[in-house]
């Protein structure tokens, strides 16, 4: 029986769906246009108060609330998804590091990230990982004598080809040249054709 | 010979290829620990009155590391076999318990590590007592750290490991009585004898 995968990947939220929401979200708040405009237009007599609906408490630039930011090292995190992006996830094995949601790609990248933040290159973290799970994690091999039929195989298939097909026009043309397309006995008969 | 065999000949290469690409198990990943020293580790063990285990502990015997989890379906079928050739004493089995507390148990979400290791121990201790205890120790990999430094991916997984600390070969998935008998074993007793 295979290994049991340690987690099945879930549906993912579509991403199409994240920017579709935020696009008509955008339609309804053009930007530019102050929340304090919005009662203007309800009652217009109403004396109109410059200031902010009284729900949305302003700090002191008054941009209003700000979310707190995704990330706290966002530098290292920059670097963690270019690097997971060239690693495999190894549960899923079409999907890299990045995209994958199984619990592994998880450990991984906890792993990964804890090198990075001890000051480990890229290269580094590239073969810790390799030394553990073999060249199969990552997506662009290293190019090295057991790779080169995999880097090179396909260009020295198609030179193969190329010189194939350029033989083989040569002696179909010296065949043509050589023979010659009729001896005097059938152009004597093809001259008395013509005449009758 | 004749011309029209060439393609034919060419044809027939290319479906032995293809043939033997479809025999071969993508998920059957070669480890590159072969052959590497087993990776050190210290970790705390089924028995809380016993202290840390390390692969150092073993030195000078032939001993087989077996990756398991209650959770793990494959492991419980395996199990029976474990606990067969562990009655034939000729290798010590050391288990490690492998993340024993995934997501879907909400319940030990929210505890601190000593009331998860004391969780994943209990449900362990049960699950062994039901199925049979082939193990000589159990090692509790809470977090799958250590799994990583072996190149754990899927749960069950089975190293050989001889007696200076070398893996000699590595099985992913369940432990067939076929590899048992054809691998595992033959290779204990060479390393047994060496």
């Amino acid at each position: 029986m295979a290994p049991v995968q340690i987690d099945a990947p879930r549906a993912p939220w579509p991403a199409w769906l994240c920017t579709a929401s935020l696009a008509m979200w955008l339609v309804g708040h053009p930007p530019g246009q102050a929340w304090a405009q919005a009662p203007l237009s309800a009652t217009t007599t109403a004396p109109v108060t410059a200031a902010a609906p009284s729900g949305v408490a302003a700090p002191g630039n008054g941009l209003g609330p700000q979310a707190a930011p995704l990330s706290e090292e966002p530098e290292l995190d920059a670097r963690l998804l270019m690097l997971s992006e060239e690693l495999r996830c190894l549960v899923c094995q079409n999907e890299s590091l990045a995209s994958s949601r199984a619990e592994l790609a998880d450990d991984l990248r906890r792993e990964v990230r804890d090198l990075l933040r001890q000051g480990k290159s890229d290269q580094a973290v590239k073969d810790f990982l390799v030394e553990r799970y073999g060249d199969f994690v990552l997506y662009r091999p290293e190019v090295k004598p057991l790779t080169w039929l995999l880097w090179f195989g396909p260009f020295a298939l198609l030179i193969g080809a190329l010189v194939g097909l350029w033989v083989y026009l040569r002696q179909r043309r010296q065949q043509v040249d050589t023979t010659p397309a009729l001896n005097d006995d059938e152009r004597a008969r093809v001259d008395q054709w013509l005449k009758d | 010979m004749k011309k029209f065999l060439i393609p034919l000949v060419l044809f027939f290469g290319l479906v032995v290829f293809l043939a033997m690409g479809l025999q071969r198990d993508p998920r059957e990943i070669p480890s590159p620990l072969i052959d590497k020293p087993a990776p050190a580790f210290s970790l705390p063990t089924l028995d809380p009155a016993a202290g840390n285990f390390s692969p150092a502990d073993m030195k000078g015997r032939v001993w087989l590391l077996n990756v398991w989890a209650t959770w793990c379906v494959a492991c419980r079928q395996e199990h029976p076999l474990l606990v067969a050739f562990a009655t034939r004493h000729e290798v010590p089995i050391v288990g490690m318990s492998y993340k024993e507390i995934q997501p879907q148990d909400v319940q030990a979400q929210t505890m601190d590590a000593p009331a998860k290791l004391q969780f994943a121990r209990e449900r362990s201790q049960v699950w062994l007592s039901r199925y049979g205890n082939p193990y000589v120790l159990s090692v509790m990999d809470m977090e799958g750290r250590v799994g990583i430094q072996y190149g754990v991916y899927g749960v069950p997984e089975t190293y050989v490991i001889d007696k200076q600390g070398v893996i000699r070969f590595k099985a992913v998935g369940e432990v067939t009585p076929d590899i048992l008998t054809s691998k595992v074993l033959p290779l204990i007793q060479k390393l047994n004898a060496s």
